[in-house]
């Protein structure tokens, strides 16, 4: 038999999995992970793994993350975009799994960009 | 954590347009495309746009696939789940915009709807207890029973203005508050009314398969407002994944002990058993249920003695539908203030119709009590299809009347639709158009009274066999002024004479329809004519000689050999020998052939 204690426990975990199936509004901040070939084969599937079961289990209500097809930019895949509203889009090139930790710990919940990884820091070099 | 959940409809709707075999073969593409891990399939219950079923909404992104066929899934694993690509072709076309796709929320069918009692039905997996708690679940009875006594819960229910949904309109506080008072201690018991009757209503199926837990957290609500440990839902046994969703949902919630004994460790004990009915429509009176749970032949009896003092095995009972009881566990968490904030005076929070008919967008839908006739219909309903005009909308199934294009912005409440001759009822609304015939219409709902008049009470059992004889009278041509009047007053006396609802109420359909459309009563009785041009007793087929080109299509295709004529020259029916089956007038291509 379950205590209160333990029925809200099942409720916070199951929050962000339910949670998950409402519309996106105006005010979400959008992650779109590039899943063309040239994404698949460098390697985004994990990155957008990693992105989605981040922003899920910290329970970032206000952020989706979504796939999207080629950007034209192949040889930087796999690419991830953060599209604020308000906000200029920030593009982060050359991702993995761990880059993409990063992010959403420094990014999505602090609000600072990680500079070392964007395109614009990729190109200067 | 997945990071895709693609949900498909398992209700009755989307289940006979082969959602199973869709669930099926997702699965399998999902796990072809090693996605296994990563996308989760979830069965939910019913989404309410049932004419475009079997429907698939894909998270986060949101998506609303429509008519999906099993060799759709493959394209949509592939492009939408791999590589994020939306498959345009089967998106439902009112989300498809300029700039892209718009959200289901915007569109004019979800628009104008609020879900209360149906917020969880296309949203959760029905059969998962934890998804059910995820969004809230008997957290309303966590509260009642730990913050709250027996009287507050029934103010909290009183003070929100919530009346019942299952048609008569009762105030579920004041029933509630009558079963805790006039008999003090003992027995109690608590009864869920799930026989939906009512032909066109499936608003409660659809609950109690997309959100079973929903009527068990408020049935044990009721049972400590009351003081009750017993309750017992009567479902009908023609919904069967209704009843397999309630037998796995009730096997999970004793697990998780928020049924059963000392639940949340108080010394509050409740318990539900499921009671199948066996689909007699005077089974959804209450005390025809409750003797029918008894186990004796479901049959009325006198009230009083109400059921609040006198109900199932004679014990003080309530009985509320299963959209009243859907309702509760929301005005707990929310406050009485918040529902009471919804609605018209007298007529709080929502109510779902299920739209069926000469309508476009067939299903479910949530509306605030006070919406027009005219949002459902031409805004949520997506209008009557082939440009037809609307005639009328029959509100209340067989115990309901109908509603005309007159009072088309008349807010719909309980009060407003008895006012104007209709009722509420459980919230069934048929859409009639130019070509629905009022006599007709009238006739096909006392033929499915007299079908189930249980037969106890003379009024109700001949009285409204002698109406259907009549009606029949008039159909087929035979009809008299004096007929009319007779029927007016046989109306009267059956609904004044009869034992229970099921005579109270069926002559409803021909005292409405003799209200609003007497004209037709008459040109069928004066005229010999069929306004409409339905029943066929009053039509004869003819061809217009300067239409037809003698082409001799229509005389083959006739079954009776009834038309004469030679190659290239007007033909003739022979009116005599014509059976009136229409299959001329279905393969004439000039449009030549009119009823008159």
């Amino acid at each position: 038999m379950k205590s209160l204690e333990e029925l809200k426990a099942i409720r916070e975990r199951m929050q962000h999995q339910v949670g998950f199936r409402s519309d996106s509004g105006d005010d979400q901040i959008r992650v779109v992970v590039g899943m063309a070939t040239c994404g698949i084969a460098s390697g985004a599937r994990p990155v957008l793994t990693a992105l989605s079961s981040a922003v899920q289990e910290k329970s970032l209500a206000n952020v989706s993350v979504t796939q999207t097809g080629c950007i034209g930019l192949c040889q930087y895949e796999p690419i991830v975009e953060v599209m604020e509203p308000g906000k200029e889009k920030v593009t982060y090139v050359k991702m993995n799994p761990e880059k993409a930790l990063e992010v959403v710990e420094q990014h999505l919940i602090k609000g600072t960009v990680v500079t070392k990884y964007t395109i614009s820091s990729a190109m200067d070099k | 954590m997945y990071r895709s959940h693609v949900l498909v409809c398992g209700g009755t709707g989307c289940t006979s347009s082969g959602s199973q075999e869709i669930i099926r073969v997702l699965q399998e593409e999902i796990d072809k495309n090693g996605l296994t891990d990563e996308v989760c399939v979830v069965k939910t219950g019913c989404h309410g746009l049932c004419a475009l079923g079997p429907i698939m909404i894909i998270y986060p992104d949101s998506t609303f696939y429509s008519m999906v066929k099993p060799e759709d899934v493959a394209e949509i694993v592939s492009e939408h789940l791999l590589k994020g690509r939306v498959v345009t072709r089967l998106v439902y076309d009112e989300t498809v915009t300029d700039n892209g796709i718009k959200s289901l929320g915007e569109t004019a069918f979800y628009k104008n709807q609020h879900r209360i009692a149906l917020r969880n039905c296309g949203v959760i997996n029905p059969e998962n207890i934890d998804e059910y708690i995820g969004r809230d679940g008997y957290a309303a009875l966590g509260k009642v029973l730990t913050e709250m006594t027996p009287d507050d819960v029934i103010k909290c229910i009183l003070d929100s203005g919530l009346r019942g949904r299952g048609g008569g309109g009762f105030p579920t506080g004041r029933k509630w508050q009558l079963a805790k008072d006039l008999v003090k201690g003992g027995q109690k018991y608590v009864c869920c009314n799930a026989d939906e009757g009512d032909p066109g209503a499936f608003m409660d199926r659809s609950v109690l398969e997309g959100d079973p837990h929903v009527v068990f957290e408020a049935m044990a609500i009721a049972g400590y407002a009351i003081g009750a440990n017993q309750g017992y839902i009567y479902v009908r046994a023609e919904y069967p994944i209704a009843v397999e969703r309630l037998e796995i949902a009730l096997k999970q919630a004793r697990e998780y002990g928020v049924l059963g004994e000392n639940i949340f460790g108080t010394d509050f004990s409740f318990d539900i058993g499921l009671r199948l009915g066996a689909g007699a429509f005077v089974c959804g009176e209450e005390t025809a249920l409750m003797t029918s749970i008894e186990g004796n032949r479901g049959e009325p009896r006198p009230r009083p003695p109400f059921p609040a003092e006198k109900g199932l095995f004679g014990k003080p009972t309530i009985l509320n539908n299963v959209e009243t009881y859907a309702n509760i566990p929301q005005i707990i968490l929310n406050g009485a203030e918040w529902f009471a904030s919804m609605g018209t005076e007298k007529s709080k929070g929502t109510k779902v119709f299920a739209l069926g008919g000469k309508i476009n967008n067939t299903g479910l839908v949530e509306i605030p009590m006070g919406t027009t006739l005219r949002t459902v219909i031409e805004d949520i309903g997506g209008g009557i299809p082939n440009g037809k005009k609307f005639k009328a909308a029959q509100t209340g199934g067989p115990s309901g009347g109908c509603i005309p294009a007159e009072h088309f912005d008349v807010p719909i409440d309980y009060d407003n639709l008895i006012q104007i001759g209709s009722m509420m009822g459980s919230g069934g609304l048929i859409v009639m158009d130019e070509d629905n015939c009022m006599v007709d219409i009238a006739k096909f709902f006392l033929e499915f009274t007299v079908d189930e008049s249980c037969g106890k009470c003379t009024p109700c059992r001949i009285g409204t066999k002698r109406l259907y004889e009549i009606l029949e009278k008039i159909i087929n041509g035979n009809g008299t002024l004096e007929d009319i009047d007779k029927l007016e007053e046989l109306c009267y006396y059956i609904k004044e004479n009869s034992l229970c609802g099921l005579g109270q109420t069926a002559p409803n359909p021909v005292l409405s329809t003799l209200r609003y459309f007497k004209d037709e009563y008459i040109a069928h009785v004066v005229d010999k004519k069929c306004p409409a041009g339905v029943c066929k007793a009053l039509l004869n087929f003819v061809i217009d000689p300067d239409k037809c080109k003698g082409c001799t299509l229509c005389a083959r295709k006739c079954p009776v050999n009834a038309i004469s004529g030679t190659v290239k020259e007007p033909h003739v029916i022979d009116t005599t020998k014509c059976i009136k089956c229409g299959a001329c007038m279905d393969n004439c291509k000039f449009g030549a052939i009119e009823k008159k």
